[in-house]
């Protein structure tokens, strides 16, 4: 008899299936309520992106354009692909009369750039973070490459160099 | 009115040359016109199948090229006209240029068979159902024949699932239409239809009408390759299928007639079940054109239940597909066939 149960079983989970697509299908036709397609690039100035999303490294300043990078050189030997370069120089501080590595230019090639992630962990002090911009279309490729600290800043107070 | 556009051509041609010619050039002017209808009907149903399945999928689907994207078809379309012809250096030449024709030939002889209106219908023969059925199994040969005169495993391999595919299931659609044509009693595709002007077959049989009509569809869909049938293709294990070694335009034909097949397949359910051109409310032959515009919406609506059917379920494994078959449709279908034939016999039809 189980000829006929599965008969019957296999019409009623078939059914089941088709409503669940077509209350799927109905929806999205008459309302798109769920319709997750972007637009792009009609939308790039309304497009948000997910916290998550890899756009591209960059580097956190704060209100007093102070960055965290102490110019370790950290994230340039983490990057597999050679995508950062650190420039920096020594001078002397301030306040302990120490001589103390300061960081002149990060620069990020994001051309070259995988996206891995693997200098934002590898950065000690955290002064590196994922950017949330998508679009990156340039007619150069030189335009790409890209300095991460802002012009004038400095480092935050409180960073041991 | 349809029938005066084509009376007005006929008269205009015979003003210009001899009876003779006329009927050549009348079989010439058809010919050409079924052949813009399969080149627009396989582009509009590739159109629709993209756009329904992208609303399956929460997305929205072609949508740039022309109003609602209706053109995008005809884009790829040029674009694979534009582009080399490619094959395998150790196919069989011969069999693998032609075989792409057997397809598209096949498709267009049933097309021929189908009756758009009372009026737009090319060939209506006596045995037209069986001759319908018959043309489209050739069909099948272009496919068997692409896989093994490529040269490619895995269009072998795809080849042969077509024939295992088709020889079973073929047999449960030609069966289900047995079954309608019990009812009918006539083979002659406008005859069946003119039968429906007091009800829809599917009406007029009742169960074993629902029945048949419901193996009908999973056969059909079996018949076209299309999923949750398509181990033909079976992206995912054989490349793409039968067709992996063909490009450009040879390989735009099988896309063409595999959405022609389907439109076909939906046809003669339309034809069998839901009262071919009649219109459900009875008043088809006051309005012109309204014989094609029932035609057709029933026809779109089938073929939706067949997109539904591919957006939903997942493919089988080639030993479910026959057990599907012999186990399952085969012996339903026959019992099915007895009963409809006792039905007509005792006169329970409605
Ligand atoms: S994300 Fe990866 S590839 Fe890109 S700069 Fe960082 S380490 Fe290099
Ligand atoms: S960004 Fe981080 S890892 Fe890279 S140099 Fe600066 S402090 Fe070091």
């Amino acid at each position: 008899m189980s000829y006929f149960s599965d008969i019957i079983n296999g019409t009623k989970t078939l059914l089941t299936g088709m409503r669940v697509t077509g209350g799927y299908f109905f929806v999205n036709f008459f309302t798109k309520r769920d319709v997750i397609t972007q637009q792009y690039p009609n939308n790039i100035e309304t497009l948000e992106m997910f916290d998550r999303f890899k756009g591209e490294v960059i580097m956190l300043h704060n209100e007093n354009n102070e960055h965290r990078c102490d110019a370790c050189t950290l994230c340039e030997k983490a990057c597999p692909n050679g995508s950062i370069e650190i420039l920096g120089d020594k001078a002397k501080d301030p306040e302990t009369g120490k001589n103390k590595r300061f960081l002149v230019k990060h620069i990020y090639h994001l051309q070259m750039c995988t996206m891995c992630g693997l200098c934002i962990e590898a950065c000690p002090v955290n002064a590196i973070d994922w950017g949330q911009d998508f679009h990156h279309v340039e007619y150069d490729r030189s335009l790409l490459t890209k300095v991460l600290n802002k012009p004038g800043s400095k480092i935050m107070s409180g960073i041991k160099g | 009115m349809i029938l005066n556009i084509f009376t007005d051509i006929h008269e205009l041609l015979l003003g210009l040359m001899p009876e003779n010619i006329v009927h050549i050039t009348e079989l010439v002017l058809i010919a050409v016109a079924y052949l813009g209808i399969f080149a627009i009907l396989g582009l509009f149903l590739v159109w629709l199948e993209r756009r329904i399945a992208a609303f399956f999928q929460f997305r929205l689907g072609p949508n740039r090229v022309g109003p609602m994207g209706l053109f995008q078809t005809v884009a790829d379309a040029l674009k694979l006209v534009s582009k080399e012809l490619t094959g395998t250096e150790k196919a069989d030449k011969f069999l693998y240029k032609i075989a792409p024709y057997f397809v598209i030939t096949t498709a267009l002889m049933s097309l021929s068979l189908i009756p758009f209106s009372y009026e737009i219908h090319a060939f209506d023969i006596n045995i037209g159902l069986f001759f319908l059925t018959s043309v489209s199994s050739v069909g099948v040969l272009g496919i068997f024949l692409a896989g093994w005169a490529s040269n490619n495993k895995y269009s072998l391999i795809g080849g042969m699932r077509t024939g295992i595919q088709m020889i079973s299931y073929e047999l449960s659609v030609g069966m289900a239409i047995v079954t309608m044509v019990v009812l009918a009693g006539t083979l002659q595709i406008s005859e069946i239809v003119e039968i429906q002007k007091d009800g829809w077959l599917i009406y007029q049989g009742h169960i074993p009408a629902i029945i048949a009509f419901m193996i009908f569809m999973i056969a059909g869909t079996a018949e076209s390759n299309r999923t949750p049938f398509d181990l033909v293709e079976a992206e995912s294990e054989l490349g793409a299928g039968f067709h992996t070694e063909y490009s450009g335009m040879n390989f735009a034909y099988y896309f063409l007639a595999e959405f022609v097949n389907l439109f076909l397949i939906s046809s003669v359910a339309v034809i069998l079940f839901f009262g071919g051109w009649l219109s459900p409310f009875g008043i088809t032959d006051a309005i012109p054109f309204a014989g094609l515009f029932w035609f057709i919406i029933k026809v779109l609506g089938v073929i939706f239940i067949f997109m539904w059917f591919r957006w939903t379920f997942p493919r089988f494994r080639i030993d479910q597909l026959l057990t599907l078959e012999w186990k399952f449709l085969l012996p339903i279908n026959m019992v099915n066939i007895v009963l409809m034939a006792l039905m007509v016999w005792l006169g329970l039809t409605l």
